[in-house]
C-alpha cells in the first residue's frame, strides 16, 4: 500500500494558537511557505498581463490594477488581458483545492478528479452541441449556452458516479474504478459524435478535449469567481474534520467525525469545484494531481494542505499559460503544457511511491 | 475473487482415487470449453459475414466464399461484398479479439491486479499516440508502414506504467497501478490532441482511427498483424507455466526454480505484441481484455493455462459479436467495433466494482 498520508511525524509537538473556540496549530514554516507562494502567485498574475503583443511594464501592471494607469493600459490590461489571467487564476485555485480533496478522501497520491467523470461528461455534451447542429442541441447551445451545459454534464457525470459508488457509504477504491467505467463510457460517446461529425466541427470541438484560456470574457470570471468562493467557504467550514479522516475510518468515527456526511459534503465540493473549472476553461489535465502533491512536498505537510494547494494550482496553471503564450514556438491550449508537465511527474510519483514501499 | 473451480492440475504423477476422477472431469469440463468457444466463434463469424448494410444469407455468403463468379452481375456483388468487405473485417476482429483477449489475462497475471488492462493501462494509447505522432511526422498513409510505431509507443508506454510499477518488490496497490495508467492515457492523449491541432489533416485520420474500429482494413496490414499476434501467441505459449508460479508469489517461484526476470521480459514482450498488433491494425480498444479475463476465470479458476486460451477464444467471440451489433445498431451508419466494447466492457467492469470482485491491496 502505498500512501504519502501516512508518513511518520513524530516531531516535538508545535506551539497551539488558539482563538475561542478555534485551536490551530501554529507552523511558521507552512505559513512562511504559503506567503511566499502567494507573493510568487501575484507576481506571475502580473507578468502574464504584462507579456503580450503589446508589453506593459511590471509597475505600470500594478499601478493599473490599483486604477492608476492611462487609458490605453487601462483598456489593454481591464479589457483585454485581466479576464483571461483571473480565469486562470481561478482555475487553478479551484482545480488545486478539489485535487487536494480527492486525494484526501481515496487516500491515494495519484487520485484526481480527472477520474472522477467529470471531465469526460463535460466534453460529451460540449462535443455533442458542437458537432450537432440544428434540433434540440441549437436550443440548448441559444438559451444557457456551451459553457453552462457542459458544466450541467459534467456535474451530472460526477453525481452519477457518486450514485453508482454509493453502496452503505462511499469509498475510494469503489469511486475512483466507478469514476473510470464511467469517463470510459462517456469517451465512447464523445468519440462516435467526433467520428460522425463534419470534419470542421470536429476542430472546433478539439478545444472542449484539452483545456484552453483563450478569448474569456469577465462574464466567465464573475461566474467561475462566485462559484468558487461559495464552494471554498462551504469545504474550509468543514475541512476541520477531514484531517482525522487520514488516520483511517475506525480512528476517525472513533474521534466523533460523522463520515459518509463529511465524505459525502466534501466530495460533493470536489466534484462542483472541478465541474466549475472545466466550464470555465475546458478539462486542463493534471493540475488537480500536481498542485496538493507539490504543496504537500512544499510545506512538509504529511497531507495534501487545502489552501496552499489551490495557491499552487493557481500558479502552475498561469505559468503555464505564460509558456504557452510566449515560449512555445506555435500557439497551444494551455491544457497541453499541464500535461506536458503532468506526465513526467506521474511518472516521478510513480517510481518514488515504489521505491518507498520497498524500503 | 471469483474462485471458481479453483483445483488447479498438480504437475506429475497423478494418484489414483477420488482426486484423480475430480483432476479428469475437471479436465473434460475445459476441454469441452475450448470446444464450444470454437464453436462459438465459427457462428459469430458466419454471422459478422452475414449481416451488414446489405444483408447476406447464409447460402449467398457461402457462394460469394467459394463460388466461380461466372457473368451473373448480383453474384458478382455479393462475392465482391463477402470478399473485399465482410471477409477481411471478420478475419481482422478474430485475430485482433485473440490478440486483445490473450494480452489482457496476460496482463492480469503478470501484474496480479484484476482490475489490468491494455486499454486501461495506457498501452493502447501508447500504440495510438506513436501513430498518430509517425502520420504527422513522415505522413504515413499504409498502416504497413505505421505498425512499427504502434508497437514502439505501446512498448514505451507499457514499460513506464508496468515496469515502473513493478519496481521495488512489485505488485503495489491495484488502483495506483490504473490511476497511472489513466494518468499515462490522459497525458498521451493531450499530446494528441496537440499533433491534431497542429496539423488539421491528422485531425481527420485521428478520430477514425481512434474509434477502434475492424472495418476497411486491409489484407496487407491484417497479414502483418497476425504475423505478430502469431508470434505473440507463441512467446505466450513459452510463458504460461511460470506464470501459474508468479502468482505464487515471488519468492514462493524463485524457490520453485522460475527465473523471475526472464519470464517477466517474455510477458512484457509478448503482451506488447499483441496489444500492439490490434492496437497497430484496429486502433484502441478498451476493456476488452479486462471483460474476457474476468469471464474465463469464472470457467477455469486461476490455473493460467487454461485461463489464457479461453480468454483468447472468447476475445475473438466478443470482438466479432461487438462489430455485428456495431452494423445492425446504428444503421443506416456504423458504431465502431470499439465504441461498441466500451458501451458494454464499461458497465461490465463497474458491476465487477459493485459486487466487490477488486481486492484493495
Amino acid at each position: 500500500m502505498i500512501d504519502d498520508l501516512e508518513r511518520d511525524t513524530t516531531a516535538d509537538v508545535p506551539p497551539g494558537l488558539r482563538v475561542g473556540r478555534l485551536s490551530l496549530v501554529w507552523r511558521p514554516w507552512g505559513v512562511l511557505v504559503s506567503v511566499l507562494l502567494l507573493a510568487a502567485t501575484f507576481l506571475l498574475f502580473c507578468l502574464s498581463i504584462g507579456l503580450g503583443d503589446f508589453q506593459i511594464g511590471l509597475p505600470q501592471v500594478i499601478s493599473t490594477i490599483f486604477g492608476q494607469g492611462d487609458r490605453l493600459d487601462t483598456f489593454v490590461i481591464m479589457d483585454l488581458r485581466m479576464p483571461r489571467a483571473l480565469v486562470g487564476l481561478i482555475t487553478g485555485f479551484a482545480l488545486g483545492i478539489a485535487g487536494a480533496l480527492t486525494q484526501s478522501i481515496a487516500r491515494n497520491p495519484l487520485a484526481s478528479p480527472d477520474v472522477l467523470g467529470i471531465t469526460w461528461g463535460a466534453s460529451a455534451v460540449a462535443v455533442f452541441l458542437v458537432t450537432v447542429t440544428g434540433g434540440a442541441a441549437s436550443t440548448i447551445t441559444n438559451t444557457i449556452g456551451l459553457p453552462a451545459a457542459a458544466l450541467i454534464g459534467g456535474l451530472g457525470t460526477g453525481l452519477l458516479v457518486y450514485f453508482l459508488a454509493w453502496r452503505r457509504g462511499i469509498d475510494g477504491f469503489r469511486l475512483i474504478l466507478i469514476g473510470v467505467s464511467v469517463s470510459a463510457v462517456m469517451e465512447a460517446i464523445t468519440t462516435w459524435l467526433l467520428v460522425t461529425a463534419d470534419i470542421r466541427d470536429v476542430a472546433r470541438a478539439q478545444v472542449w478535449l484539452v483545456g484552453s484560456l483563450e478569448e474569456r470574457s469577465w462574464h466567465e470570471v464573475w461566474i467561475a469567481l462566485w462559484c468558487t468562493v461559495a464552494l471554498v467557504t462551504v469545504v474550509l467550514a468543514v475541512a476541520f474534520h477531514l484531517k482525522p479522516m487520514h488516520f483511517g475510518d475506525d480512528v476517525a468515527s472513533g474521534l466523533g467525525i460523522r463520515l459518509a456526511l463529511v465524505r459525502a459534503i466534501l466530495l460533493l465540493c470536489a466534484v462542483l469545484l472541478a465541474g466549475v473549472a472545466v466550464s470555465a476553461a475546458g478539462p486542463i489535465p493534471f493540475v488537480a494531481l500536481i498542485a496538493p502533491q507539490v504543496a504537500m512536498r512544499l510545506l512538509r505537510s504529511p497531507t495534501p494542505p487545502l489552501l496552499a494547494a489551490g495557491v499552487l494550482g493557481a500558479l502552475l496553471l498561469l505559468g503555464a499559460d505564460l509558456v504557452a503564450r510566449t515560449v512555445l514556438p506555435i500557439s497551444l491550449p494551455v491544457g497541453i503544457v499541464t500535461a506536458m508537465i503532468g506526465g513526467p511527474f506521474l511518472v516521478y510519483l510513480l517510481v518514488r511511491a515504489n521505491l518507498r514501499r520497498d524500503a | 475473487m471469483a474462485d471458481v473451480g479453483v483445483v488447479t492440475e498438480q504437475p506429475g504423477p497423478v494418484h489414483s482415487g477420488p482426486e484423480a476422477a475430480e483432476v479428469t472431469r475437471l479436465r473434460r469440463r475445459r476441454v469441452v470449453g475450448i470446444v464450444v468457444l470454437a464453436a462459438a466463434i465459427l457462428v459469430a463469424a458466419a454471422v459478422s459475414l452475414a449481416v451488414g448494410a446489405r444483408g447476406l444469407s447464409l447460402a449467398e455468403v457461402w457462394h460469394g466464399l467459394f463460388a466461380d463468379t461466372g457473368n451473373d452481375p448480383a453474384a458478382n456483388e455479393i462475392t465482391l461484398i463477402v470478399q473485399t468487405v465482410r471477409v477481411p473485417r471478420t478475419v481482422l476482429a478474430i485475430v485482433a479479439g485473440i490478440a486483445l483477449g490473450v494480452a489482457g489475462a496476460l496482463i492480469q497475471g503478470h501484474t496480479r491486479n484484476p482490475i489490468a488492462d491494455t486499454g486501461l493501462l495506457g498501452i493502447n494509447a501508447g500504440a495510438s499516440f506513436a501513430v498518430v505522432l509517425a502520420i504527422f511526422l513522415f505522413g504515413f498513409q499504409n498502416p504497413v508502414q505505421y505498425v512499427w510505431f504502434a508497437f514502439l509507443g505501446a512498448a514505451a508506454a507499457g514499460t513506464v506504467v508496468f515496469g515502473l510499477s513493478s519496481l521495488g518488490r512489485g505488485a503495489g496497490n491495484p488502483l495506483t497501478l490504473v490511476l497511472a495508467g489513466q494518468g499515462i492515457a490522459i497525458f498521451l492523449a493531450a499530446m494528441t490532441t496537440a499533433v491534431a491541432l497542429a496539423d488539421k489533416a491528422s485531425l481527420d485520420a485521428l478520430r477514425q482511427w481512434n474509434a477502434g474500429s475492424v472495418a476497411g482494413v486491409g489484407w496487407g496490414v491484417i497479414w502483418i498483424a497476425a504475423l505478430f499476434v502469431v508470434v505473440g501467441l507463441i512467446l505466450t505459449l513459452v510463458n504460461l507455466p511460470s506464470i501459474n508460479l508468479l502468482n505464487l508469489g515471488d519468492d514462493v517461484a524463485r524457490a520453485l526454480g522460475a527465473n523471475i526476470a526472464l519470464s517477466r521480459t517474455i510477458g512484457m514482450l509478448a503482451i506488447t505484441l499483441l496489444a500492439g498488433a490490434a492496437t497497430a491494425a484496429c486502433g484502441p480498444i478498451t476493456f476488452l481484455g479486462l471483460m474476457v479475463a474476468h469471464l474465463a476465470r469464472y470457467r477455469t479458476g486461476p490455473d493460467f493455462r487454461w485461463l489464457v486460451p479461453y480468454a483468447g477464444l472468447l476475445g475473438a467471440v466478443i470482438l466479432l459479436v461487438c462489430d455485428v451489433i456495431g452494423r445492425l445498431v446504428a444503421r443506416p451508419d456504423e458504431l465502431q467495433a470499439g465504441i461498441v466494447v466500451a458501451l458494454i466492457g464499461a458497465p461490465f467492469f463497474a458491476a465487477l466494482v459493485w459486487l466487490g470482485r477488486f481486492k484493495r491491496t
